[in-house]
């Protein structure tokens, strides 16, 4: 660890309580450490910054800081540095230590029951809205909460899935849509101008969403038609879910359920639906117990 | 298992019914009183939808309606600080771990928490994430946060000399963090396995904080000092946060 700084040496003076009590439980917490990055040249987005980027990552953790440095660290990045500390401190003495062994059994291994699809948007964190509690739900959070369909080749997504449903044998995966999603926005509102982005070649991945809405909503308001699409988005997640051998192949054996959710946070109301089992007819899948929390 | 026993205790039963039959009416008695508790059972044994039915109501009654003032502020829009990189792994949330409330913190979950560098085709989904933070929502931090026990980075550390992949996606995903990988392997060749893996998840978000680099609208906000980088570590076994920052700046100019 680096040797102390102005900067750490701070925030432990402000909380020399809760730092005793650390000690106490054999925490040891917060190695913060200010490492260099400087660029002597202005930087380009050249290969040479790149190459510099990746050659040395180590000394990011590794060298010191010096006196000099100390005073670049403004001092709202110290405050962010103290609340984050305070927030882990106050989630290991009210949830970790309070249930110890549990999170000992939870250190050797994770038995998820839940895959969760959700948005990256911050109002939307499934450990909030739904309450899951750690060891609970493998979690993967995108723009839009979009599956793209197994043809379409690696993603992070997918990634996540197979290791959800083959290694940890989750028994339900669970799309969860919301209600204002910027990026169900950006998918409908693109249009053969909008520039290339990253956005827009996520988005596309909800392309058939997006056509089924124009399709069946067009005589509705923009606002409306894109609440529609956050919907219609998630249906179509689920049924690209079922282009993934593996989880089909568990679907019609009965070993893993597929569920689609729908938060609506202007209104604070949850809906919920599940496909129906071995009941692909003509590539359609009929859904079962829809139900409206609110 | 326990469905199990009580199969084969209703089996046992029957027989001993068929064997002597003057016992029917007391093994009848016992049969509905096991099969009841079966029942009882079955009800216990996890139903999702009332799991995440329960969920939701405790945040509705809990904490959305105690709260209005915050979520009638954000119906109107998102203005997160953050931008957080966690693992998808079930135990790592950021919203417990480091209690990041609604509106706090734009997320991003993936394997191995990893961000890919730069590439609008292969790394869209990673791209379209950072893009909306950095440019559309101005976040003013992106924290990348590793974990001990890391299946991913277990699974980089894994990887076959010769290239081969025997599934379909997982592995195409961790090979984000060979550049990690190497450096452990040339620095702590000596270690055993499990320490080397524990190294990896620490060195792959170094290489995560270096490849946002890559993204010019990244670099452009860290040289305008609108965006911090910080990287994390949460090692779940001991308890313990790491946290760390990453400088970035112009030094003042020589003149030769």
């Amino acid at each position: 660890m680096a040797r102390p700084v102005i900067q750490s040496s701070s925030l432990c003076n402000s909380s020399s309580v809760d730092h005793s009590r650390i000690l106490r439980t054999q925490l040891r917490f917060l190695g913060i450490e200010q490492p260099h990055f400087r660029l002597l040249n202005l930087p380009k987005y050249n290969s040479a910054l790149k190459l510099k980027a990746l050659k040395e990552p180590m000394t990011l953790t590794k060298e010191m800081m010096d006196e000099k440095e100390m005073s670049v660290v403004t001092e709202s990045e110290s405050n962010e540095f103290t609340t984050l500390k305070h927030r882990f401190l106050n989630y290991k003495k009210d949830k970790y230590m309070k249930n110890l062994e549990h999170f000992q059994s939870l250190a050797e291994t994770q038995s998820p029951k839940f895959m969760v699809i959700s948005c990256a948007d911050s109002r939307v964190c499934p450990s909030n809205i739904l309450g899951f509690q750690p060891g609970e739900a493998f979690v993967v959070r995108n723009v839009a909460n979009l599956v793209p369909p197994y043809e379409n080749g690696p993603s992070e997504t997918n990634a996540a899935l197979e290791f959800a449903v083959n290694t940890l044998k989750v028994q339900n995966i669970l799309v969860i849509g919301h209600s204002r999603c910027g990026g169900i926005r950006a998918l409908m509102s693109m249009d053969n101008e909008t520039p290339s982005s990253f956005i827009r070649s996520w988005v596309v991945v909800g392309k058939s969403a997006r056509a089924s809405t124009k399709a069946a909503a067009s005589n509705l308001s923009f606002d409306q038609q894109c609440k529609h699409c956050e919907k219609e988005s998630v249906n179509c997640s689920l049924m690209n879910l079922f282009t993934y051998p593996w989880i089909k192949d568990k679907v019609n054996k009965g070993e893993l359920l597929i569920h689609g959710g729908y938060y609506d946070f202007v209104d604070c109301t949850f809906e919920k639906w599940t496909l129906e089992n071995n009941s692909r007819v003509d590539n359609q899948v009929s859904i079962r117990n829809r139900e409206f929390w609110c | 298992m326990a469905k199990g026993n009580y199969e084969k205790a209703i089996v046992s039963l029957q027989n001993l019914l068929s064997e002597n039959e003057e016992l029917e009416p007391v093994v009848a008695e016992r049969i509905d009183e096991i099969t009841a508790e079966l029942q009882t059972t079955g009800c216990k044994s996890f139903d999702p939808v009332q799991r995440i039915k329960t969920g939701f109501y405790y945040f509705k009654t809990e904490i959305y309606d105690k709260n209005s003032e915050l979520f009638d502020k954000l119906k109107k829009g998102q203005e997160p600080k953050f931008l957080v990189f966690a693992c998808s792994d079930s135990r790592v949330s950021p919203s417990h771990v480091l209690n990041f409330q609604p509106g706090e913190a734009f997320m991003a979950r993936n394997i191995a928490n990893m961000v890919p560098p730069y590439d609008k085709i292969k790394y869209s989904g990673v791209g379209a994430i950072i893009e909306y933070a950095v440019l559309h929502l101005n976040i003013e931090n992106i924290l990348v946060i590793g974990h001990s026990a890391c299946g991913g980075i277990k699974a980089l550390m894994e990887l076959p000399e010769d290239g081969s992949e025997s599934n379909d996606f997982i592995e195409d995903w961790v090979k984000i963090g060979l550049p990690a990988k190497a450096k452990v392997l040339a620095e702590h060749g000596d270690k055993t396995f499990e320490e080397q893996v524990k190294c990896c998840e620490k060195e792959a978000v170094n290489v995560s904080l270096a490849n946002l680099l890559t993204y010019p609208f990244v670099s452009d906000a860290l040289v305008n000092k609108n965006l911090a980088l910080k990287g994390g570590y949460y090692d779940f076994i001991n308890g313990r946060f790491e946290l760390w920052g990453l400088n970035f700046g112009l030094s003042h100019p020589c003149y030769i």
